[in-house]
């Protein structure tokens, strides 16, 4: 992974010593709440409904074994012992006290963390595939770009005042596995006919209260001009982005207004300006940036040794969750392992600071001291030997990480909702729970195949609910919590948003709604079929019909 | 009257100019600085102004307004109506970048100690912070980092024309 240089430390510890500042003139009385405000925000810090929220950027997801235990230490020393993985692949802890967040943030310098950015109206967290560097199917690894438009994002100092937050997401497979269409900026790794790698840039997707799927900008870009190009868009962004209403200030709403070809004309005439400058990335660069995710020391191995083979066949336990927990992996003798955060009861996302810890001692022992936190709030081992699997699985199984339902029904991706945000008009936690206790049954939910379901507490969307295969959407009703649900929603290559049903439900009713949606679905697929297939085949009347049904 | 204090190039100075918004204050003599509408209708009466001139923009202007102007002008002043405005960034870049501007590039309006390091990179070099706050106070954050990662109006090159190897 990316290693600090002492240029790299020495910033963030600056950003450290002016966080300390800031925070202390607040105290003081020296700035006022609105003057905070994005000062606080940059730096990841949200006020909640019970205390601040500090959000710690991951980059793309990747955390070492020694970021995970000062993590776990910050848990249990400022917080009430657990963090939330997030669907951008963050961190989050929901109960610091203002005046220790500069000591939190100085702890995590020590292992090169920080939150900066996390928040705000500024470039965020770059995302990108948990799988980024073991998948079989990716072009090239992503991370280095990703690296390479963390710096240049990083304090910009152009664009710390943008209309509206703006997140990029980079993807290297055929398989979209970033969500990249629904980011204000995706950027897709792909060949050219001559075989040389480039960039599909995609602008102008998103999420929240206006969904909309990216458009492309341009469909092949050197290498060399991803920052140049980056930078035209983000000014002709932040030039032209609406200011005046705050849901309207997204990049998506000005590519809407001005149509994907009268924006790109923009963006071309900026960058004309760019290109072809010191800002071109030279070749020497993007080398050093690809060194530092260089392969680990993979031993040389053989894929499904006979002590795999033995294993599986002796624990059906075992072999199921090789099928549902485990993906192939580039190098023969390894698989990627996802450590389940979606046990039955347990907020999905949440990690204690004991599983922290654990999850630390795992990624040593089994995965290079590497692991990643996934969009769909789980985490991966990455470099898992096929020989270590069944003692893997073991440990994990103690710990409650062993669920073997990533990507079915009750892997669900879910905000923290009512129960700790204060833009919330509804709790998600407790759906989920509602959801994963009525389909208890491992069995069935193997039959029904993938499907993703997503909660949001509100019109934010923090829990992706427009792309969820099933999305549920929390709305307030005079006061009352009800649920909105949407069908056929996809986060993949075939993006899509959802169709909304009808008319919401009562927070009581939503799992037997859920139920009927699946009775239907039972009933109607063809053999080998997945529930977004026979969506897309039937539509959504017979489900409308069957959940309305008068009892 | 005590003089306006600005910072200039990191130093707290006595500020000679004036804001002029009417065009009734135009014959007065003195360093000003008129708004974008003013100028664009006195600018030929303005080249016998006894004293220097300067030009407020709005942070959403085109900067073409003014480009056949810039030798004339002895500042550019952005105005920003609000801190979190943020397009009076990008025009400073433009500014000083594509079209060259040499002379005194001054950030007005609601100009914070937290703004004024990104404001420096974008190529001001004079701040006139809002005038309830200590000046002495907002000359500190001119120097919030020692790093940077970008390009910017004083370091032409990124971090990744910098390395050494």
């Amino acid at each position: 992974m990316y290693v600090y240089t002492e240029y790299d430390q020495q910033l963030l510890n600056e950003r450290v010593a002016q966080f300390r500042g800031q925070t202390e003139r607040f105290l003081k009385g020296e700035l006022t709440n609105e003057e905070f405000l994005p000062l606080r925000l940059q730096n990841g810090l949200y006020v909640q409904r019970h205390a601040p929220m500090l959000r710690i950027a991951v980059p793309y997801g990747l955390l070492s074994s020694a970021q995970l235990r000062v993590l776990g230490e910050i848990a249990r020393d400022f917080d009430k012992g657990y963090a939330h993985v997030s669907t951008r692949q963050n961190v989050q802890f929901n109960w610091p006290a203002l005046p220790q967040v500069p000591d939190i943030l100085a702890k995590l310098a020590t292992v090169q963390m920080h939150g900066i950015q996390t928040s705000g109206n500024c470039i965020r967290n770059v995302t990108t595939d948990q799988f980024a560097g073991v998948a079989r199917d990716e072009l090239t690894d992503p991370r280095p770009w990703c690296e390479i438009i963390r710096q240049w994002s990083t304090f910009h100092p152009e664009f710390a005042f943008l209309p509206r937050k703006f997140k990029i997401a980079v993807n290297a497979s055929a398989d979209d596995r970033a969500a990249m269409k629904f980011h204000d900026i995706g950027v897709q790794i792909v060949k050219n006919a001559q075989g040389q790698l480039g960039f599909s840039i995609w602008v102008g997707g998103g999420l929240g209260r206006t969904p909309i799927v990216a458009e492309e900008i341009i469909s092949f870009l050197e290498p060399k001009y991803l920052l140049s190009y980056l930078e035209a868009i983000l000014r002709v962004y932040n030039r032209y982005g609406r200011r005046d209403n705050k849901y309207k200030a997204r990049i998506k709403i000005l590519v809407k207004a001005l149509g994907i070809d009268a924006f790109r004309e923009k963006v071309e005439a900026e960058w004309q300006h760019m290109k072809d400058t010191d800002m071109d990335l030279p070749e020497s660069e993007i080398e050093l940036m690809h060194g530092y995710f260089k392969d680990p020391a993979y031993a040389t191995l053989q894929d499904n040794p006979a002590v795999l083979q033995q294993a599986r066949a002796a624990s059906p336990g075992f072999d199921n969750w090789i099928k549902r927990n485990c993906t192939a992996h580039k190098k023969p003798g390894y698989m990627a392992v996802t450590l389940s955060l979606k046990a039955t009861a347990v907020a999905p996302g949440d990690v204690s600071t004991e599983d922290l810890f654990a999850i630390a001692d795992l990624a040593d022992r089994y995965s290079f001291g590497e692991a990643r936190s996934t969009h769909n709030q789980n985490m991966v081992l990455a470099d898992v030997r096929q020989d270590q699997l069944f003692d893997l699985w073991q440990e994990l199984k103690a710990l409650g990480f062993a669920t073997a339902n990533i990507g079915y029904l009750t892997d669900i991706t879910c905000c923290p909702g009512g129960d700790f945000c204060s833009l919330a008009n509804a709790k998600s936690i407790p759906i989920a729970e509602q959801i994963q206790r009525k389909f208890d049954d491992l069995d069935y939910l193997y039959d029904l195949g993938e499907i993703e379901l997503n909660i949001s507490g509100c019109m934010n969307a923090c829990g992706h609910h427009h792309i969820g295969n099933i999305g549920i959407l929390g709305v307030d009703k005079k006061g009352e919590e009800f649920y909105q649900i949407s069908l056929g929603g996809n986060s993949g290559t075939d993006a899509k948003i959802g169709q909304i049903i009808g008319p919401s439900f009562g927070e009581a009713e939503v799992a037997d709604v859920i139920s009927k949606i699946i009775d239907v679905f039972v009933e109607k697929r063809i053999e080998g079929e997945s529930f977004l297939m026979t969506f897309d085949r039937i539509g959504m009347a017979p489900f409308k019909e069957k959940v309305y049904a008068a009892a | 009257m005590q003089p306006r204090k600005i910072i200039r190039n990191r130093a707290i100075v006595d500020d000679s100019f004036r804001y002029v918004t009417h065009a009734d204050d135009l014959a007065a003599g003195g360093d000003i600085i008129v708004d974008l509408a003013l100028w664009l209708a006195h600018k030929s009466d303005l080249k016998n102004h006894r004293g220097k001139v300067g030009v407020q923009l709005p942070g959403d202007a085109e900067p073409d307004v003014i480009a056949d102007d810039l030798s004339q002008l002895a500042v550019i002043a952005i105005h920003f109506p609000v801190f979190r405005d943020g397009r009076g960034f990008s025009l400073a870049r433009i500014l000083r970048g594509r079209f060259g501007y040499q002379g005194e590039l001054r950030a007005t309006g609601d100009v914070l100690r937290d703004q004024l390091f990104f404001m420096q990179r974008c190529g001001f070099n004079a701040f006139d912070p809002r005038a309830d706050r200590s000046i002495e106070d907002a000359l500190k954050g001119l120097n919030d980092f020692s790093v940077i990662y970008q390009a910017d109006a004083h370091e032409k090159r990124p971090i990744y024309r910098r390395r050494v190897s």
